[in-house]
């Protein structure tokens, strides 16, 4: 037997490389299975055709304008459903014990979570880059700067890291992956589209805007659009910031208290 | 250190669920215990406490002298866990779920990639080294399960019915490979409702029930304990079960069990065979078997619980 020393603990750089090997693992699992890849691939595409084609003409004239008024909204939509994958992954290595095994190991806790997180982030940036393209082909123009666009990128990622305590939740609390999207649909659905994302504000009944004022959704594509197209985004910046921070308070605790219940 | 692995005490409930009610156990470095009790008998939360992924409501356990609560680090370092239910990952190939275990404990790649080749030819999976986990038979999945929990060569390894669900060569196969560890020195912490697996493969078999522990000892100690021998009685008309079974019940002060025309129970003194055989004789009962044999562990099992160790289709709890 090679008995090697045994270590008291685990230090914090031991832990990163742990994520990023856990991390490498979720990428490799997308080289395996291109499909998935398709999956959040796919389906953002058909959301700028569909919302562009059904929607553009009627809300604002054209094809082109609506795309500008919409596509930080609907990458917005996207995210979110996107960080659905971080649950449905974590529900897979629940149910298949995988996560056992790793918490088995002489790893760093915090490590199998980070490394889900982390690897999501990968398929978040993907995707946004995926509709920013198919965007500009169908006529979307960055108003703003590089700057700007990169800003609303690392906005859309902070608040992607943030809300994906959520799906960890709907992760460790789902019986099966399937109803981590299956909630991801029922539930993002509506909060997304009583937004500002597809129609100006100022069309809806006063009660529906009451809400849709405070929607993280509607603040998130307000900065997107001001940092991306141009016009006022501070304050909607601040918010969408703030909700984060928020979700993260309530969600981050709530899920690792779900998940010690789990396991 | 005599004791690899020792607990005492241990209680586990889940809600109103007493999973484990006070289990003591200990193995001694480089044999094999096994854990043996029926589904729900506890033995997954035995496990699951002895390798950090539970802690115990009262008790405790060390591993290599670690307290499996407070050093749980430690205790992770020497330990490696087969789970009841296979734990790889499905998407990656067998190799990448080998190298990642290798990773993870910080070898460095290239020394991880050739510990991966080396278990896959070990486990005779090199074949299906680059195909993905999910194509692999349940077998296969069992031994790269097993591959998985030896990448770091722990000391002590836990196998939760490791051979559940398996046909039967697949699971002489995975004996021969747990023989194998444990004469490189290993020690073995082995769940099995199958009695006859922990006759196969344990130096000492702890049996609990209902999270209890109702007997300790070597497998002949076991039969020792529970009556020797077994004796078989099969009467040539299906109407004398009944009293075939009255007759061996008062003689050997067992409960006998009857499964179609045999009626069999554990006996702990041989004499009682020529008291059978006149009693039944002046009953006038006919019999075309009459044996006395050395007990299997099934028939230990229901001597000692009172019931018979249920199929793991019974009683799905777990
Ligand atoms: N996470 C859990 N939550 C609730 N009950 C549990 C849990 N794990 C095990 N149990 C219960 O504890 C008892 C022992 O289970 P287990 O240790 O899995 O038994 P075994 O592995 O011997 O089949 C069973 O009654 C089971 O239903
Ligand atoms: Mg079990």
């Amino acid at each position: 037997m090679t008995t090697a020393t045994i270590e008291p603990r685990v230090t914090v750089g031991d832990g990163l490389r742990q994520t990023l090997t856990l991390a490498w693992r979720t990428i490799v699992q997308v080289r395996h299975n291109p499909w998935e890849l398709g999956d959040y691939s796919i389906q953002p595409i058909m959301f700028v055709l569909l919302f562009t084609y059904v929607f553009g003409g009627a809300i604002a004239g054209s094809t082109g304008d609506y795309l500008t008024f919409a596509l930080p909204g609907i990458i917005v939509m996207n995210m979110l459903f996107v960080t659905m994958y971080v649950g449905t992954g974590l529900n897979t290595d629940l149910t298949k014990g995988v996560f056992d095994r790793l918490r088995s190991l002489p790893i760093a806790r915090w490590a199998p979570l980070a490394g889900r997180i982390l690897a999501d982030q990968v398929k978040q940036a993907w995707s946004i880059f995926l509709l920013l393209v198919v965007g500009m082909i169908l006529g979307f123009r960055i108003g703003t700067n590089l700057a700007g666009l990169l800003a609303a990128v690392a906005l859309l990622l902070t608040f992607a890291l943030a809300f994906s305590w959520v799906s960890v939740l709907v992760g460790v609390l789902a019986k099966d992956p399937e109803r981590v999207q299956l909630f991801g649909f029922t539930a993002l659905f509506p909060v997304t589209f009583v937004s500002n994302v597809f129609v100006r504000t100022d069309t809806m009944p006063g009660w529906l805007q009451a809400w849709v004022k405070l929607n993280p959704v509607t603040h998130l594509a307000d900065a997107a659009r001001g940092l991306m197209v141009g016009g006022p985004a501070a304050d909607s910046v601040v918010w969408s910031l703030v909700w984060a921070a928020a979700i993260v308070a309530v969600f981050a605790p709530l899920s690792v208290y779900a998940l010690k219940r789990r396991v | 250190m005599t004791h690899a692995i020792w607990a005492e005490g241990l209680v586990k409930r889940f809600g109103g669920t007493t999973a484990l009610a006070g289990v003591d156990l200990a193995v001694r470095t480089g044999t094999v215990l096994g854990l043996l009790g029926p589904n729900g008998a506890g033995k997954t939360t035995a496990v699951r406490v002895l390798a950090t992924l539970l802690q115990p409501d009262a008790g405790h356990a060390t591993v290599g002298g670690y307290d499996v609560v407070r050093q749980a680090h430690q205790v992770r370092q020497l330990i490696g866990m087969t789970g009841q239910y296979a734990s790889v990952d499905e998407t990656l190939t067998g190799a990448e779920n080998l190298l990642l275990i290798g990773r993870l404990l910080g070898v460095p790649r290239a020394q991880a990639k050739a510990r991966a080749r080396e278990l896959l030819a070990q486990f005779e999976l090199t074949g299906a080294a680059g195909r993905a986990a999910k194509t692999y038979s349940g077998g296969m999945r069992r031994r790269l399960d097993l591959a998985a929990s030896l990448v770091g060569r722990p000391p002590m390894l836990y196998l939760d019915e490791p051979t559940t669900g398996l046909d039967p060569r697949a699971r002489a196969e995975l004996w021969e490979l747990i023989r194998g560890m444990v004469a490189s020195g290993v020690t073995v912490l082995l769940t099995t409702q199958y009695l006859d697996e922990a006759d196969e493969l344990a130096d000492e078999i702890v049996v609990i029930d209902h999270g209890r522990v109702i007997a300790t000892g070597t497998p002949d100690e076991l039969k020792a304990k529970a009556g020797a021998q077994t004796l078989a009685v099969r009467p040539a008309d299906a109407s004398h079960v009944a009293v075939v079974a009255d007759v061996v019940r008062e003689l050997s002060r067992g409960e006998p069990e009857v499964k179609g025309q045999l009626v069999t129970v554990p006996v702990a003194d041989p004499a009682v065979l020529p008291g059978v055989v006149r009693r039944l004789d002046d009953a006038g009962v006919v019999v075309t078997e009459l044996a006395l044999r050395s007990s299997s562990l099934n028939e230990v099992f229901l001597s000692l619980t009172g019931h018979a160790a249920e199929e793991p289709s019974e009683g799905s709890e777990s």
